[in-house]
């Protein structure tokens, strides 16, 4: 860290003061000139008044995990000075607004302090309040474009296209970018020894956040009914829905609707509603987070028994109970696997970025249908509310949906007798008919107990039957989920097991893992129940380490239960305290339990 | 939820409706309720009603929830698709389902315990968003398959069998129906074909949530004396308040002998309720009225039973959502996805 195109800086602001769009100004600017760059926004369960951090990392090498450390903050709210300055490493800088005098008891031998009077140059140049709050977000990020060399004339072209046919407000914000932008220049060295230099690593990129990639695949997928409680962090999901349904579902020539999306009065009811939807033959889905899962248990077990597909995005957050609803964890991995009484088992998918919370959205609408289940994408808030960069979506034209075995009215003609639950092909799947078809694929959906031929029993062979067929369908399923990811390397005698958000982290560890003279294979689980292929790695290294965001090993636990491998063969590596992973998390517990081992 | 084959027997000889189709084309399984239940005879009725409509069977779509009023959708109509949700949670199944197939007819099925305890959310909700379905409550004011709890319409101070009292003020569905804007609010009694079978049919062709609250006693644990649902109880206190004629543009329309007060609901689909006020000046129109008299009612220990209010001009969820008229499982997927060209260009968004 620390060199031209390898830092990362952090601001420290009030939430509801307008500092995201300074933000996003910066890290766009940099992707822009062809620099890869992540930012991970750090922000409270609040509308307006307390702290807000948003960190932006540039690595010229592609990493986009968490930093390992802070090069510079800006530090713009007083409430958090102390804990801001005492964040940037040493030899580090820290920029503050100088119109009011720093705490000299605040200040470092080890770092540089870069005094700006944000505020007092701002109540200079505008009039209005409003301005001179908003505006001085702008102040900043001009005296950071000075200071990290982020290339101005992109910045100003941003303003450009953002404010173009406000001309006030165009003027106002290339003022006030000057005025921090010249206030650098002229009071301190620029630019700083770590700074941005152009690259041309971003042309095939763009900078997208999961939700907005969610809704996307729904989209294409052909979802057509969404049903949801709001809930932070999966309600910009439903969102963005929304809004691309308005823009590619209305009908030019009568305005009408061709999607339905339901604010539900809880999630029970949403879960309802999807699975409805699911049953009369449209694709539905339903985002939410943990406390929602729990609320649709009783739904998520219902629809398993009675085989009626539904997507269910669950973008987690730190648990348990209401836990901290900004903050991103991976525990809700049990809830889902297992979700309701009774011997149950759903699938789950486990998106690394947003670019396959598009891809594993669309899976996951073609894997509920053909298996006749509710299936679960597992995002979590790293992944859902932040922008990461990922390749350009692509789309294939000739996609269609994987429908599964639903028989219509012609179909069901040729049928001596139509049995909602009779498997004909051996494979655990029976076919179904959707309602309003015809009166010969009448059958009664019940959650009580029922036999092949979808008829109410109590029978204990006829039940029996059913459930193991069930089992056995999900057991099918496990062959044809999306695979593991591998990245491997010659001579490696550590495996490292993970899912989802924890790509970034894991990547860049494996590389300075490497540099340690640790040689480690990788294998990215894609989707719950797991591949055969799992045991398989497993089961071929000196170490596996499983890496995952919660307190209880919850992954580790799924594996032991699922492919017999011992628990203890397994080394934790946890992280549950609601931050976005770094690489330093796996690099310590990978080397200090290996030296453990050879100690 | 049990149920037992009932043998198909059609006599050549019984009466066809317009689709060719006679009254056991309409049946479903044989009951496994109580002999003498309500609910039975609140099947028959339903039965009745949808071979005079001549509905399709398959274009119907039978929901319930749990408990013995919620068996009922069994016994009925076997060539619909049912579908028995978990408890309470029939309304959002419906509402999910008819959000995606916008054609078919909906008919909940419902009791006290299903929609006043439990699924008391979803019922509110339900009506808020006026979803386009016929949703009966068998009420009896009682758990029937847990053997005798009170439900929440359960009267003050009325008994159960073992003797206990019952101290929490009942929920009306009727007044709470009315409360929250729903379209179409009925009452009736289980043991009255002769009245239900018209108010169903109106209720059926009601564009919009209708609510139809049957009292229905229970044979086993409410049909006594301490009970204000019981036979006995509601024969003697029912006061029959709209008597509904319902006539189908499609069937000869019969002019009721009495025609003064009579009251023309012209409905969705063309046809028309007739609505015959037993009670001077009494106007299903106005909420507020029906509210009133509802209430008024209760003060008198009667129960006001027939079509007390209709709006044949409220949205339904549809029209909310403006949603297209074709059903959203038919949207050819060409609709649905937008394509790689248009991907590409969203891509520039992102840049």
């Amino acid at each position: 860290m620390n060199g031209v195109n390898d830092f990362a800086f952090k601001s420290a602001t009030v939430n509801g003061t307008g500092s995201a769009s300074a933000n996003s100004l910066l890290m766009e600017a940099i992707f822009r000139m062809g620099i890869p760059v992540t930012g991970k926004n750090i922000f409270p369960s609040n509308i307006q008044g307390l702290p807000t951090w948003y960190e932006i990392r540039v690595s010229g090498e592609g990493y986009t995990a968490r930093p390992p450390m802070i090069d510079l903050v800006v530090a713009l709210n007083p409430a958090t000075y102390a804990q801001d300055i005492a964040s940037v490493r040493p030899g580090g800088y820290v920029l503050y607004d100088s119109s009011w005098p720093l705490d000299p008891k605040l200040a470092r031998d080890d770092v540089t302090l870069l005094g700006v009077p944000l505020g007092a140059m701002c109540r200079e140049a505008f009039t209005r309040d409003r301005d001179r709050t908003l505006l001085r977000n702008i102040a900043y990020a001009g005296a950071l474009t000075a200071l990290l060399q982020i290339d101005m004339a992109v910045i100003e072209q941003m303003l450009n296209e953002k404010f173009g046919r406000k001309k006030a407000l165009l003027e106002a914000n290339h003022r006030a970018l000057r005025l921090g932008y010249d206030y650098a220049r002229a009071h301190f060295t620029c630019p700083l020894p770590f700074h941005c230099a152009p690259l041309d690593k971003t042309s095939g990129a763009v900078l997208m956040d999961g939700n907005t990639a969610c809704a996307l695949g729904a989209l294409y997928a052909g979802a057509t009914v969404g049903a949801w409680y709001p809930i932070t962090p999966s309600t910009s999901l439903m969102d963005a829905f929304k809004e691309f349904c308005q823009e590619f579902r209305v009908d030019p020539e009568t305005g009408l609707h061709r999607y339905c999306i339901i604010q539900a009065e809880d999630e029970l009811s949403a879960a309802g509603m999807v699975v409805g939807a699911g049953w009369m033959g449209a694709r539905s889905f339903t985002c939410t987070s943990g406390p929602g899962i729990s609320l649709m248990q009783e739904f998520l077990g219902y629809a398993y028994y009675t085989e009626i597909p539904g997507v269910f995005i669950n973008v987690q957050r730190a648990g348990p109970a209401t836990g901290m609803p900004t903050r991103t964890q991976q525990a809700d991995l049990m809830s889902m696997a297992y979700a309701s009484h009774g011997d149950t088992k759903h699938i789950v998918l486990f998106p690394a970025d947003p670019g396959e919370c598009f891809t594993l959205t669309i899976a996951a609408f073609d894997a509920a249908e053909r298996f006749q289940t509710p299936v679960f994408v597992a995002s979590d808030l790293d992944i859902g509310m932040n922008d990461w960069m990922i390749p350009r979506l692509q789309w294939d034209d000739s996609y269609r949906p994987d429908r599964g075995k639903v028989l219509d009215a012609t179909a069901l003609e040729q049928l001596p007798k139509f049995f909602r639950y009779l498997d004909s092909d051996g494979d655990g799947v029976a076919a179904r008919s959707l309602p309003g078809e015809s009166g010969k694929g009448a059958y009664f959906t019940r959650g009580s107990g029922h036999d092949r031929y979808g008829a109410y029993t109590e029978d204990s062979a006829a039940y029996a039957d059913v459930l193991a067929r069930i089992g056995k369908k999900l057991d099918t399923a496990a062959h044809a989920l999306p695979a593991p990811e591998y990245l491997r390397q010659d001579g490696a005698d550590v495996g490292i097991v993970h899912i989802g958000s924890t790509a970034a982290p894991v990547r860049e560890a494996v590389a300075r893992l490497r540099e340690r003279g640790v040689t480690a294979d990788v294998m990215r689980i894609r989707a719950f129940p797991f591949a055969p292929e799992v045991r398989v790695f497993l089961e071929r290294y000196r170490s596996i380490f499983v890496v995952e965001q919660n307190r209880d090993a919850q992954l580790r636990s799924l594996l032991a239960i699922e492919t017999g491998v011992r628990r203890d063969q397994m080394t934790p590596v946890l992280d549950f305290a609601g931050q976005p992973m770094t690489a330093d998390a796996v690099v310590s517990a990978v080397t200090s339990h290996l030296a453990g081992v050879s100690a | 939820m049990t149920s037992i084959n009932k043998p198909a027997v059609r006599h050549p000889s019984a009466k066809k409706n317009q689709i060719g189709l006679s009254r056991a084309d309409y049946e479903g399984g044989m009951s496994t309720l109580c002999a003498g239940c309500g609910h039975d005879s609140v099947t028959a009725a339903l039965i009745q009603s949808f071979w005079e409509l001549d509905l399709p069977p398959h274009r119907a779509a039978k929901m319930s929830g749990i408990g013995c009023s919620s068996k009922t959708t069994a016994y009925f109509m076997r060539q619909s698709h049912g579908f028995n949700a978990v408890h309470g949670r029939m309304p959002s199944v419906t509402t999910g389902a008819n959000a995606a197939n916008r054609e078919l007819t909906y008919i909940g099925i419902s009791g006290d315990g299903d929609s006043l305890n439990i699924g008391f959310g979803q019922l509110a909700h339900a009506i808020r968003r006026n979803v386009n379905m016929l949703y009966v409550i068998e009420n009896n004011g009682v758990y029937g398959l847990t053997k005798g709890q009170f439900s929440a319409s359960a009267d003050l101070g009325s008994t159960s069998r073992k003797g206990e009292v019952n101290e929490q003020t009942p929920i009306d569905p009727v007044l709470l129906a009315l409360t929250l804007g729903a379209t179409f609010v009925a009452r009736s009694f289980s043991g009255d074909k002769a009245q239900l079978v018209p108010i169903l049919k109106a209720a059926l062709t009601h564009r919009g949530f209708a609510l139809v609250d049957v009292i229905s006693p229970c044979v086993s644990f409410n049909d006594h004396e301490g009970s204000a649902k019981s036979y006995a109880y509601v024969r003697s206190h029912e006061v029959e308040t709209v008597q509904a004629d319902f006539v189908p543009l499609r069937r000869e329309i019969k002019v009721p002998e009495e025609h003064e007060e009579v009251t023309v609901v012209r409905l969705h689909d063309g046809s028309q309720v007739r609505l015959r006020s037993t009670t001077a000046g009494y106007n299903p129109r106005s909420r507020d009225s029906a509210y009133r008299h509802v209430q008024a009612c209760i003060k008198k220990g009667e129960v006001a039973t027939g079509i007390l209010f209709i709006d044949d001009a409220g949205r339904d969820m549809h029209d909310m959502q403006r949603t297209v008229p074709e059903p959203l499982t038919r949207q050819p997927f060409e609709l649905l996805c937008p394509g790689s060209a248009a991907l590409e260009r969203l891509m520039e968004r992102y840049r």
